[in-house]
């Protein structure tokens, strides 16, 4: 993730930097787009293209990847993963596959009903369901972490299902991609 | 019958320079069969107003534990302070049995010395009377040992207001950021003390047998471990950050065990760690969720909670010398969903969480009958634990969407709120007797 920032703003910083040598060149049009200005001088047409895409080269950051989904929510008292979460965390384990270095906390989580120490195995159980899809899907073992809190740390406040089915949850949490 | 006694005692803490508190103490059922007894304010002569109420303390005390209804101070016939100023024909009016009268003054060098009679009303006549010398400091605590003389007089049964709880508090802040904190306080939630925080969840603090220390789970790592600290000192040591889950600490009635949940072998079990030998035992064998375990009083068997039958139920598995000896017994029929038991201090029942659909609420379970008392009637309760009298069970509950303290009487006749003010209480532990 750290790395894919980095990109980020090394990708922004390229536009500005290409705006900025474009304003000197033609300063009488300061307030031009540098998408615009780019067309008018070759050596700048990367960067605004690839500015205006605003998308950094990895699919866990496009929206329109299913790699974009990376939480993925359960029953009551139950680890069973949905069949369209299926296909979704063998998207994740194909790209782990294909990204050595990449990986991967599953942070497993539960409603706030019932015990709390009941809960944590209950996470684990539920990440470890997501877990055990990925290593079938190709994930090496050893990309990936499974860690739980149960109910301590709940996506949503309330005490009712509106809440509760937003916290019995699996959440993927990606690091050196 | 229904009372419902509301008493709002305003009490600016102690020395520590805290801030003013307010304590709602609110007993809003079961007052029957209570015995009526009468509480008369203290006399006090001291030039500026005392920290503490010694008289309301108590009062909220005995009426916490069920067996006891307080007269409403507006329903006192007078404030007598000495024996001699009693009109006990003006008393038996009033219905109470016994008639509790005091006297705070100060001690020369400094402090106070708390003096007070137990009367017993239709008889009159003196049970008993004390003097106990007391700092600001003491005052709450000297009230605690106050209820607890009278509880042992007029019940036969040793009193446990003079006991500590630890629980965890979760606060957020207006960033979002979340601080946890493990505290211990009195009987009653008063006197906070704060022995650990935290920005990651701390979890299932356990008292020791002795009272000395308390082991609890903490994420402080990125991650569950247990931990034991000295409660005195505040020293701890980590004594268990395996792969996976580390949580649920319970002491061995001799203190040197700790049974815990790892996750280590792939899943929730149960083991048994020798603390002097760091040697663990791996007392589980199931795929399921086996974990919350907890020691009978004679060290002889474990109870935990396992969803091996499909849901959470209670197992027993029988001990000796800190192995297991034989297969786990499931103890729990009734109910869908039952959970995170205790053992009462004479090993006969368990304070249990019990769950129908969506309600969640506090049970107690005679083991050898295996029938199932239903204490509570809110729906997101979780996290009994006895009292060491077994008389009472502190547990927390959700209200208003915070999470509170509340104290039952072990046969459910009254419930009080412990609302003291900070954050989200939860799972609070009463300590043993301090030994």
């Amino acid at each position: 993730m750290k790395k894919l920032m980095a990109i980020l703003v090394l990708l922004s910083g390229v536009g500005l930097f290409a705006g900025c040598a474009q304003q000197q060149t033609t300063p009488t049009e300061p307030t031009e787009a540098p998408g615009a200005a780019a067309e008018q001088a070759p050596g700048a047409e990367a960067a605004g293209a690839e500015t205006e895409r605003g998308f950094a080269g990895s699919p866990l950051e496009d929206p329109q990847s299913p790699l974009s989904k990376r939480v993925f929510y359960f029953p009551f008292d139950s680890s069973e993963v949905s069949a369209e979460d299926r296909n979704i965390v063998a998207e994740h384990a194909k790209f782990l596959a294909a990204n050595p270095n990449a990986s991967v906390v599953i942070e497993g989580h539960a409603d706030e009903r019932g015990s709390r120490e009941y809960n944590l195995g209950l996470g684990e159980r539920r990440a470890q369901a997501i877990e055990r899809l990925m290593l079938l899907q190709g994930m090496a073992k050893g990309q990936q972490q499974v860690i739980s809190f149960g109910e301590e740390r709940p996506a949503a406040q309330g005490h009712d299902e509106s809440a509760w089915r937003l916290n019995r949850r699996v959440e993927l949490i990606y690091s050196g991609v | 019958m229904r009372t419902i006694l509301r008493i709002l005692l305003v009490a600016a803490l102690c020395s520590t320079g805290t801030a003013q508190a307010v304590l709602n103490i609110e007993i809003t059922e079961g007052m029957e069969g209570a015995l009526p007894v009468a509480v008369v304010p203290f006399a006090w002569t001291g030039a500026t107003p005392l920290p503490h109420d010694v008289a309301a303390v108590v009062s909220a005390d005995l009426a916490r534990s069920g067996r006891f209804a307080p007269l409403a101070l507006d329903r006192l016939p007078a404030r007598p302070t000495q024996t001699a100023q009693v009109d006990y024909a003006a008393w038996r009016s009033t219905g109470a049995e016994s008639l509790v009268i005091g006297r705070v003054r100060p001690r020369e060098g400094g402090g106070f010395m708390v003096e007070f009679q137990l009367l017993d009303v239709p008889r009159s006549q003196q049970l008993l009377g004390y003097s106990i010398p007391a700092t600001a400091n003491q005052l709450r605590r000297v009230a605690h040992q106050i209820s607890d003389i009278i509880y042992e007089k007029l019940t036969g049964e040793r009193g446990a207001f003079d006991t500590n709880i630890s629980y965890v508090t979760e606060e957020r802040g207006a960033d979002g950021k979340r601080t946890y904190r493990l505290a211990v306080a009195d009987s009653d939630a008063y006197n906070e003390q704060i022995i650990l925080t935290s920005a990651q969840p701390i979890m299932s603090p356990a008292w020791s047998p002795d009272g000395r220390r308390l082991a609890y789970v903490s994420f402080e790592e990125g991650r569950s471990g247990v931990y034991v600290q000295e409660v005195a000192s505040g020293k701890r040591e980590k004594v268990a950050s395996y792969q996976g889950i580390n949580s649920a600490p319970a002491w061995s009635p001799d203190g040197r065990h700790l049974a815990l949940t790892l996750s280590r072998d792939g899943n929730p079990e149960v083991y048994v760690l020798e603390l002097a030998s760091s040697r663990l035992t791996r007392v589980t064998e199931n795929w399921a969720i086996d974990t919350e375990p907890a020691w009978s009083p004679d060290g002889r068997a474990l109870v935990f909670t396992s969803d091996r039958g499909g849901r959470p139920q209670i197992y027993r598995l029988s001990m000796s010398g800190g192995m297991p000896a034989g297969a786990p017994e499931r103890l729990t029929f009734e109910g869908a969903y039952n959970a995170r038991a205790r053992y009462s201090p004479d090993g006969r029942r368990l304070a249990l969480l019990t769950g129908e659909g969506n309600r969640f609420r506090i049970g107690v379970m005679d083991i050898e009958t295996g029938n199932l008392r239903v204490l509570t009637e809110s729906r997101l309760d979780e996290s009994p634990s006895f009292s060491p009298n077994g008389a009472m069970i502190i547990y927390a509950t959700e209200i208003r969407g915070r999470g509170v303290l509340e104290a039952v009487a072990a046969d459910g006749r009254a419930h009080q709120r412990l609302g003291l003010s900070r954050g989200d209480v939860r799972e609070p532990a009463w300590s043993p007797y301090f030994k």
